[in-house]
């Protein structure tokens, strides 16, 4: 049985244009379909990444143009649905940048900033990322 | 109106941060302006025009390589180049020599080329402006 691993992703939007996609959320995908058991919590920034409907226009030099520009929300949904991953949000976070749990996309889990330490203790690993 | 003279210092390498994307923005609307753009690429941005760069396919995805269709920096350095001479601009793209040695990548993308500190400073005192976007 694998070991279970606390995820908690703070840093957001980093090189998700060039990537088109999160490197840690990818990161956890890649690592699930081999076999881990993970469980991700979005916090601070990284909690846009649940916002449902967002999206932006893929990056254009001259002739070239990007064509699969990263969509946060999909990826998201595609942890939750397809993934097997629960996903937590902190909920403090979410009031602290005005974003409404209605605003999100469904599956995920709000979890307050006092609970989250209880988590702690059923993972074998924590990870802050 | 005399050609306006715009420099560029980057720093962040490739697939590390946002701000290469913000910087190669800045630098299609330079190009497609027809201003004369200078970019001394520092640091890990001495990885940007490195010509071996590979796409890849994305199997979390589920795409192949043609349909995840992966950006490459190199890609964008050469649109970039291509795009300044279509408008009457040129670009001078300095990549860091000591930079692409730590890092083993000292193949550019052509109409690229290899400098020092000393054509950043050239770069600045002939600029109308300069632009240093560092890592953080």
């Amino acid at each position: 049985m694998a070991k279970k691993t606390l995820n908690i992703v703070e840093s957001a939007y980093r090189a998700v244009m060039e990537e088109q996609d999160d490197t840690i959320l990818w990161l956890l995908a890649a690592m699930q379909g081999a076999g881990a058991e993970h469980t991700v919590v979005l916090r601070g920034n990284a909690v846009n990444y649940a916002v449902s409907g967002q999206g932006v226009p893929g990056l254009t030099v001259g002739e070239w143009k990007q064509t699969q520009a990263p969509k946060m929300d999909r990826d998201v949904l595609d942890l939750v649905e397809k993934r097997n991953i629960p996903v937590y949000v902190v909920a403090e976070d979410l009031a602290d940048r005005g974003i409404d749990r209605g605003d999100l996309v469904p599956g995920v889990q709000l979890l307050s900033r006092t609970a989250l330490p209880g988590l702690f203790d059923e993972f074998a690993l924590v990870a802050h990322w | 109106m005399p050609r306006k003279t715009l420099t560029v210092a980057l720093m962040d390498p490739p697939y590390e941060s946002e701000n290469l994307t913000t910087a190669f923005r800045i630098l299609d609307v330079a190009a497609r302006r027809g201003y004369n753009i200078n970019v001394f690429a520092y640091e890990g941005a001495s990885g940007l025009a490195f010509v071996r760069q590979t796409p890849h396919p994305n199997p979390v995805h589920g795409k192949n390589l043609a349909e995840e269709n992966h950006p490459t920096t190199k890609d964008q350095v050469a649109a970039l180049l291509a795009e300044a001479e279509k408008n009457g601009g040129k670009v001078d793209w300095v990549n860091c020599g000591m930079c692409v040695d730590e890092r083993g990548v000292n193949e550019f993308v052509p109409g690229t080329r290899r400098g020092s500190p000393a054509d950043f400073h050239a770069f600045v005192e002939a600029s109308d402006n300069t632009l240093v976007i560092p890592t953080k």
